[in-house]
């Protein structure tokens, strides 16, 4: 997940050539900044600071210190906003009484010099306290890197370390910094997901923001209330709502003096993310997306003039559109319709937008087929794919997923949509979808899986509780004939809804994946994706 | 065309072999004028070609073929230099196909312990030629070969293992089930591997695939790397009408109900590795292969 500030610290072990050499890459990126950048610096080595102090010495004699503040970093990002947003890769040895940051670099400026101070203090701070046994943090317990390596460390993104006290210390602070209102979580969660954020549509993000004074663009608010209030769903529209926004931003945006246009777009960016994550976390697809505009922004050359630019960024953005969703959707039409025979019965799950356009293109080209729609509580999507297809003309059958078993054995094949392809071949989709494959496996039915390669996405994992959405559990309280059971559900202690979104499906359920490559197998999935970065 | 029957006749020649040289051939003698003709009439040739002779390797290797040739940028902007240069892959990929069946050879004949049995299906010159190096490597073995009806091809295969020395037995194809249990290995070759990883071959191969994963019995495939075809069947009734049947059947029957069908595929679930002369892959790498080969 596109985690928009992020930093990347090396972990380095403090033998003095190394912090003479960083010294003066700290020097050299120093020189020409302005007063908000030597801000956010000082601000974020403040924090570094704090961080120190709750840290767990590794044994004192090592004399070594990690900085395992990296998250995981958008590969794309540009190369000229690393260095900005890098926070300066300063050795502090937390045993050392005092910081040799503050004794080596030479002040530049007052805004360095407050920060040397300020370090300072800090380390006096930490020496005092001494080796105190700080809570483990799950940020530090998490990817080790060797510490002797240069290496940046992977870390857990911040939206689901939810329970990690620090981490949500952290995120606050970092919203704080760029004025975007913290969303605060809601209702009891069950205890195996309680590292992910739960929010409730009653309570938008919106209602902390003021008006007038908003650092966030409005057509990005307005986005961040249709996310949240599930007036956009599916990945494909969040995506393309998502880059008509960016269009229009880029619209109104006017490149301040002294600043470029390159770098500056994508720190405003990087606000309207973060506030775009707080009203629901983000996809997979719309991850890929953000990572190309920011890419295609930082290549922009400076001496490009600013209506150009923007001209050549919204063209940019036209064309992402048009080649990875609707390009793909025809390429993937053209593949899956040879595979929809006379006489099938097929099977779909909730409303994928690809599936209803491949089995519309289907009908259109003269193909017999009936259609059996698999719905599932609190969403009930299958209606809206029902409404869509009886519109067309097909014949539809309508099941709750309960009644799964009872179809199968009339299906002749099974398609899926999928919200992201992960590294290892696993298929993210709606929850119930591996439940599908799972039975449909069971009664040999072939499933098959449509995904676009925008979707396909860098991340491994094998279980759906990891890295997973939460949405309001007041969907789950039912009213029937005037009678809610659950509506007093929070007085209750022992009692938890879960409303979840997404599963995970291993791919010897998958037999076949469509793409806009072709027909791949399931495990060829990471094949795919070292041929599109070789590509880039 | 005639010159592809010629060609057939040498029962060494893989038909997909044969069906290369004759278009090899063909590309010699034909006069097109612009490269986009020149690729219509080989793909007419190749039509015509699977029409007399419907086996996946025909088409597979067809379709390599043509794709090898002109993979290459044709920069030149002599026609006749073009065609040269054509003409010259051409003759690298024949002599590079000609080649691999001794490379799988030489690669799957150590997969073969000392007095191990061995069950296979039906008549494939690959695993003659596999079984062939085995035995002069001084391996001790024996082979159960089914009978394969319709064509009693595994009696032929029978034949040429006695001539080699080896001692062999021909089994029903119904008793697969029986002889299992006292087999080690299964090796069967391929007329075609789909980009699934599965395998089409002769109709029985499948069930023999069931049974040797019943009985967790290795599962061998031998198969050269030209007769990677871009097909992807879900199931036995997703490959294409015309793989399975002969040509002359498909032309002159009208009902396929009642036709049998001369090829089975067999999913890659039941396969444990496949010997190409790429290497040695497991199903999932095969499709790893594939687009290196095709995109």
């Amino acid at each position: 997940m596109a985690d928009s500030d992020g930093r990347q610290v090396d972990s380095i072990n403090h033998s003095t050539e190394e912090d003479v050499k960083l010294q003066e890459v700290v020097q050299a990126k120093c020189e020409g900044k302005e007063l908000t950048k030597e801000e956010k610096q000082r601000l974020r080595k403040e924090k570094k600071q704090h961080k120190k102090n709750k840290k767990d010495d590794r044994g004192p004699p090592e004399k070594e210190k990690e900085k395992e503040k990296a998250s995981v970093l958008a590969p794309s990002k540009p190369a000229t906003q690393s260095p900005a947003h890098k926070a300066a890769p300063v050795p502090v040895n937390a045993s050392a009484s005092e910081s040799p940051v503050a004794a080596e670099k030479p002040a530049k400026s007052k805004a360095e010099q407050r920060a040397e101070r300020r370090a300072r203090q800090d380390t006096e701070r930490a020496s005092k306290q001494g080796k105190k046994e700080g809570g483990q943090q799950s940020a530090s317990s998490k990817p080790k890197a060797t510490p002797n390596e240069l290496q940046p460390v992977k870390r857990l993104p911040e939206h689901i370390q939810v329970d990690d006290p620090a981490a949500l210390k952290k995120l606050a602070k970092k919203l704080e910094r760029q004025q975007v209102p913290l969303r605060s979580d809601y209702g009891y969660k069950v205890s195996l997901f309680s590292h992910l954020h739960q929010y409730s549509r009653k309570n938008p993000p919106t209602q902390q923001i003021s008006i007038p004074a908003t650092v966030i663009h409005p057509s990005i608010v307005r986005l961040g209330l249709q996310y949240s209030q599930g007036i956009i769903a599916g990945s494909n529209a969040r995506s393309v709502a998502l880059l008509h926004a960016f269009k229009q931003v880029i619209q109104d945006y006017s490149t301040p003096p002294n600043e470029e246009l390159s770098r500056d777009l994508v720190n405003k960016l990087s606000p309207y993310i973060s506030f775009l994550s707080q009203c629901r976390p983000l996809s997979a697809s719309m991850g890929n997306a953000i990572k190309h505009i920011k890419k295609e922004i930082s290549n922009i050359p400076s001496q490009c003039k600013e209506e150009e630019a923007k001209r050549r960024l919204q063209e940019c953005i036209d064309s992402y559109i048009n080649e990875k969703i609707i390009l793909a959707s025809e390429a993937i039409s053209k593949y899956a319709i040879e595979k929809i025979s006379d006489g099938d019965v097929i099977l779909v799950y909730g409303c994928s937008s690809l599936v209803n356009h491949i089995l519309c293109e289907a009908f259109e080209k003269q193909r017999k087929f009936r259609v059996i729609v698999v719905d599932s509580r609190p969403r009930l999507e299958g209606r809206e794919a029902l409404r869509r297809l009886v519109k067309k003309g097909i014949r539809c059958t309508y099941v709750l997923i309960s009644a799964l078993s009872y179809i199968l054995p009339e299906v002749s094949k099974v398609f899926l949509g999928a919200h992201a392809l992960l590294a290892n071949g696993y298929v993210m989709s709606r929850v119930g979808t591996s439940q599908i494959a799972l039975v449909a496996k069971a009664y040999n039915v072939p499933v098959l899986v449509c995904c676009e390669t925008y979707k396909f996405c860098e991340r491994v994992q094998t279980d759906s509780f990891v890295s997973n959405e939460l949405d309001d559990p007041d969907d789950l309280i039912v009213t029937r004939n005037g009678k809610t059971h659950l509506e007093n559900w929070q007085t209750v202690k022992s009692l938890g809804l879960l409303n979840l979104v997404y599963d995970v499906t291993p791919p010897d359920f998958v037999d076949l994946v469509i793409t806009d490559l072709g027909m791949i197998p399931c495990t060829s999935v990471p094949v795919v994706l070292r041929v599109k970065n070789v590509d880039q | 065309l005639d010159e592809y029957l010629r060609i057939r006749e040498d029962p060494d020649v893989a038909s997909a072999v044969a069906a290369i040289r004759s278009l090899l051939e063909f590309l010699k003698r034909e006069q097109s004028e612009t490269i986009l003709g020149l690729r219509e009439n080989m793909t007419k040739a190749i039509h015509r070609l699977e029409e007399t002779d419907s086996s996946v390797a025909v088409s597979s290797g067809g379709e390599l073929f043509l794709r090898f040739i002109s993979l290459t940028s044709l920069e030149h902007p002599d026609l006749s230099q073009c065609k040269n240069v054509m003409i010259e892959r051409g003759e690298l990929f024949l002599k590079k196909i000609s080649l691999s069946r001794g490379k799988v050879g030489k690669l799957c004949h150590t997969f073969i312990k000392d007095g191990a049995k061995i069950l296979t299906h039906s008549s494939s010159r690959v695993v003659l030629k596999v079984l062939e190096n085995a035995a002069a490597d001084n391996k001790r073995f024996t082979v159960y070969v089914t009978e394969s009806q319709p064509d009693s091809a595994g009696k032929l295969m029978a034949q040429k293992l006695c001539n080699l020395n080896i001692p062999v037995t021909v089994v029903l194809d119904a008793a697969v089930g029986y002889i299992m249990e006292k087999v080690d290995l299964v090796i069967v070759g391929a007329e075609g591997v789909v980009e699934s990883g599965g395998v089409i071959n002769k109709i029985g191969t499948y069930q023999m695939a069931v049974c040797s994963k019943a009985h967790n019995k290795p599962f061998y495939v031998v198969a050269e790397s030209f007769k990677f075809v871009r097909l992807y069947p879900l199931n036995q009734q997703d490959v294409p009408d015309r793989f399975k049947y002969k040509a002359d059947i498909l032309k002159t029957v009208k009902d396929l109900n009642q036709e049998h069908p001369m090829i089975d595929y067999t999913p890659p679930s039941l396969i444990t590795l496949l010997f190409t002369d790429l290497g040695v892959l497991t199903p999932s790498a095969v499709s790893d292969e594939l687009i290196k080969l095709y995109l």
